[in-house]
């Protein structure tokens, strides 16, 4: 350990001696490892706006349904608990949002048309801080009551239907006995959305409005809860959990929307095979790197073994060339990649291959997201997958024979 | 020439192991880009083949405008006798016309929303993989026959059976209130559960009745054999259209513009990938080559005096390089070929991506296929940057002046 200061200083030098050969792997390093953190940057960006926008349409990090409800959305398999008794259960409970709705398929037609939609009959008031509708930019207004008249339908379905503002639709649906349940709305507002598909399939009208149409009383379909990130929602759905009839089916997010929750899973993965990859890649010309480097000073490496030098000690100094030289890589590549990341940062406009993403769940604009637990993951696998690969260059240093090192020819 | 080569091989194994290292970082990059490459254009082909099979066929004949709008009266007026014309002026069966409309389905229980087509049951098959995959039950025979095909999730949300009755709701062409009861005699499986859940297939002639259509439909489905044979096709089937009509042809890639914006989506960033490969490849022969170069500074500066010319030494250079970009071209497409053959054999499945495969309908194991193109196309790519990054230290050699040189040691 006394050496390490000497050997540093030696490692730097040697370093610096063929700078040429080291600026070209510097380049190829900090290359390597701003693609790396880059890229990963993007598809962070993307599945995290993924199931931002995922979640905004499910909503909730944790939703309680009847058992049966996700295979079979149909009102026969509401909450059997009312409104009063939830509010008794929830309100107090200190989460950080809840609200209880009721979401079944229907039919939406006009004058002209008739499509599918998943009707919503909401409390306004309790969904506004995570509806993926942002209740000011309606064009019209948004419902203002849990017992509101009106329906808010999207700009798109408004359209395909050949209806406005002002204008009558039908809904209908079926009740707990299957017979038709339909009624008369006036669209009231026209909402917009990050993703076109959620304008076409969703329509809201009030709480009150549905549960009297679709004759349910004051029960719901679905509880919803929102945690303070979707990356952290177990205290939330142990608090759901503790406060609800245990014959409920109580989800969290990403067992509701499977395919998100996989996203996310081979996010990681992805993240992970990305990094080692890009440093296999590089690894190549690392040992090429150190290979050189030591067959260059075979003469001055005899010379130290000869005056005394540990063989460990060319070991060290070997390694910690290539970690110096890794490690001033990494850090060009770190910052590079945050000045790229940065101007960025406002999101970039894809809306190019809009309906290609969509198909993907994403939307047209990528806000990249640079998180740091990736960028360490990134600089720490380098620098361990770079110890490990130096090690049997900087091995072979250490074990000539210094006679024969000093004699040789180079 | 002949000992230039000569020359030139023997340079490249004065040191072995960084020729062996660099040349295996390319095969290392060839290999992937091999893996990557089949995988990614045999699962484009299996999306674009699973998705256009199931409704869309290859190229639709519609009314202009139904593409966006998808409204009940954007029709195509006498559309069977179209269907029949189209498929006799080009010789072949598969041409098929339907109709589309919205409408609820109620059983005893149950009433969901879904997309009702009316097919033209005797050519159907050739247009879609539907009747193909009817799992109880059969698909549709009569043209006119009360009759009806539902996916196999909406026959469970619905709890019904074949035999069972299903009552319709809709809108018409004109925009009437339309209904109709109809005896369910197949289910169809696809395994996707968005089709499943929510579709349904009557005879054109039952559907045309029931929702006051005139003789009029709203797509003439037309398949060809391959992709590129639609592409030929297209034109001549606008030209068939009769005289007068504002008919419009589509694409499929008009008509399903989500499959190839994601293909084009996917391909951007696999490109990207790709690239940062091949740069760290380019990186380490520069690497290596201006090393050899360098290292040759005394004996070059000899050579010079004797009165060879730079240009000449900087070709040697290159064609060391092209020989050891040749061995890793080589040896990368067969290794890439061989690790993606294994896969070819055993197919390829990722823990936990079957739910993504589903959404564009790819099953959840894949067999990538080595094609000639695919096994060669990245390995050239890394051959051609290899060359190009040997240009440097080629190009150096310019400035030697053969003095100084053979005083460097």
């Amino acid at each position: 350990m006394r050496m390490l200061p000497v050997l540093t200083r030696l490692a730097w030098r040697y370093l610096w001696r063929n700078h040429r050969r080291t600026i070209i792997m510097l380049s190829a390093i900090s290359i390597g490892v701003w693609a790396m953190i880059f890229m990963t940057a993007l598809t962070r960006g993307m599945v995290d706006q993924m199931i931002k926008d995922g979640i905004s349409v499910l909503p909730g990090h944790v939703q309680v349904h009847s058992p049966e409800f996700l295979d079979d959305p149909s009102v026969s398999n509401r909450i059997a608990i009312g409104d009063v008794e939830l509010g008794r259960a929830f309100d107090s409970a200190g989460f950080k949002a809840w609200a209880s709705r009721v979401k079944v398929p229907a039919v939406i037609t006009s004058e002209r048309e008739s499509r599918g939609v998943t009707l919503l009959g909401i409390d306004p008031a309790a969904e506004r801080e995570f509806s993926f509708v942002s209740y000011d930019d309606v064009e019209g207004r948004f419902l203002e009551s849990v017992d509101d008249n009106g329906v808010v339908i999207g700009k798109k379905l408004a359209n395909t239907l050949d209806t406005e503002v002002g204008k009558r639709i039908v809904l209908m649906s079926q009740d707990p006995d299957n017979e038709i349940a339909d009624r008369g709305f006036r669209v009231v507002g026209l909402f917009t959305a990050n993703m076109p598909a959620f304008e076409d399939s969703f329509v809201f009208i009030s709480k009150k409005a549905a549960q009297k149409m679709l004759r349910i009383g004051d029960s719901t379909t679905e509880i919803v809860f929102l945690g303070d990130d979707y990356r952290n929602i177990e205290p939330t759905y142990e608090l759901v959990k503790q406060r609800i009839d245990g014959s409920l089916d109580i989800s969290r997010w990403y067992e509701v929307n499977t395919y998100l929750g996989t996203m996310l899973k081979v996010m990681d993965g992805f993240v992970l095979i990305w990094v080692i990859v890009i440093f296999l890649a590089l690894s190549f010309g690392l040992v090429n790197t150190l290979v050189m480097a030591v067959f260059e000073r075979i003469r001055e490496i005899g010379l130290m073994l000869a005056l005394g030098m540990k063989p460990a000690s060319i070991l060290g100094q070997i390694i910690i060339e290539s970690m110096l030289l890794l490690a001033v890589g990494l850090a060009i590549g770190d910052v590079l990649a945050w000045a790229t990341i940065q101007p960025l940062q406002g999101g970039i406009d894809i809306s190019v291959v809009a309906e290609g993403m969509e198909m993907m769940g994403a939307s047209s604009v990528l806000y990249p997201k640079l998180y740091w637990s990736d960028m360490i993951l990134a600089n720490v696998v380098v620098l361990i997958l770079g110890f490990f690969a130096s090690l049997s260059p900087a091995w072979r240093a250490s074990r000539y024979e210094p006679v024969e090192a000093i004699t040789k020819v180079g | 020439m002949n000992i230039v080569l000569r020359l030139a091989w023997r340079n490249l194994w004065r040191h072995t192991r960084r020729t062996w290292l660099t040349i295996g970082a390319m095969v290392f990059s060839n290999t992937l880009l091999v893996f990557m490459i089949s995988l990614q254009f045999g699962m484009y082909g299996l999306m674009i083949d699973n998705t256009l099979q199931v409704f869309t066929g290859h190229m639709q004949v519609q009314a202009p405008g139904y593409k966006d709008d998808q409204k009940m009266r954007q029709t195509v007026p006498d559309i069977e006798p179209l269907a029949a014309n189209l498929r006799e002026k080009f010789q072949t069966e598969t041409i098929a016309a339907r109709g589309w409309a919205f409408g609820l389905a109620s059983s005893e229980e149950r009433s969901y929303g879904v997309g009702i087509f009316g097919v033209e049951p005797e050519f159907e098959a050739y247009v879609s993989s539907v009747p193909g995959l009817i799992k109880e039950g059969r698909y549709l025979r009569e043209n006119d026959a009360m009759e009806i095909v539902i996916g196999s999730v909406l026959a469970r949300n619905l709890r019904v059976a074949i035999g069972d009755e299903l009552t319709l709701l809709g809108s018409g062409r004109d925009g009437s209130f339309a209904a109709a009861v109809v005896n369910i005699v197949g289910v169809f499986e696809s395994g996707v559960v968005d089709i499943d859940r929510n579709f349904a297939e009557m005879p054109l002639k039952t559907f045309q009745d029931i929702f006051y259509m005139e003789g009029a439909g709203h797509q003439v489905v037309i398949s060809a054999a391959t992709l590129d044979d639609a592409e030929l096709l297209r034109p001549e089937v606008a030209a068939a259209l009769p005289e007068g009509s504002n008919l419009v042809v589509h694409d499929w890639d008009v008509l399903q513009p989500g499959l190839k914006q994601a293909i084009q989506a996917d391909m951007s960033s696999a490109f990207f990938m790709y690239g940062i490969l091949v740069i760290l490849v380019a990186f380490s022969v520069l690497n290596t080559q201006l090393m050899s170069v360098l290292e040759r500074t005394h004996e070059f500066g000899i050579v010079m005096s004797l009165g060879l010319r730079p240009g000449r030494l900087g070709r040697l250079v290159i064609l060391e390089t092209a020989l050891m970009g040749l061995i890793g071209l080589i040896l990368g497409a067969i290794v890439g070929s061989l690790f993606t053959s294994w896969f070819t054999v055993n197919g390829l499945s990722i823990p936990g991506m079957e739910e993504m495969a589903a959404n564009f309908n790819l099953p959840a194991r894949i067999y990538p296929q080595v094609t000639p193109w695919t096994a060669v196309a990245g390995p050239l790519v890394v051959f051609l940057f290899t060359l190009l990054a040997a240009a440097y230290p080629a190009l150096r050699l310019h400035r030697l002046h053969p003095v100084e040189a053979m005083r460097a040691n």
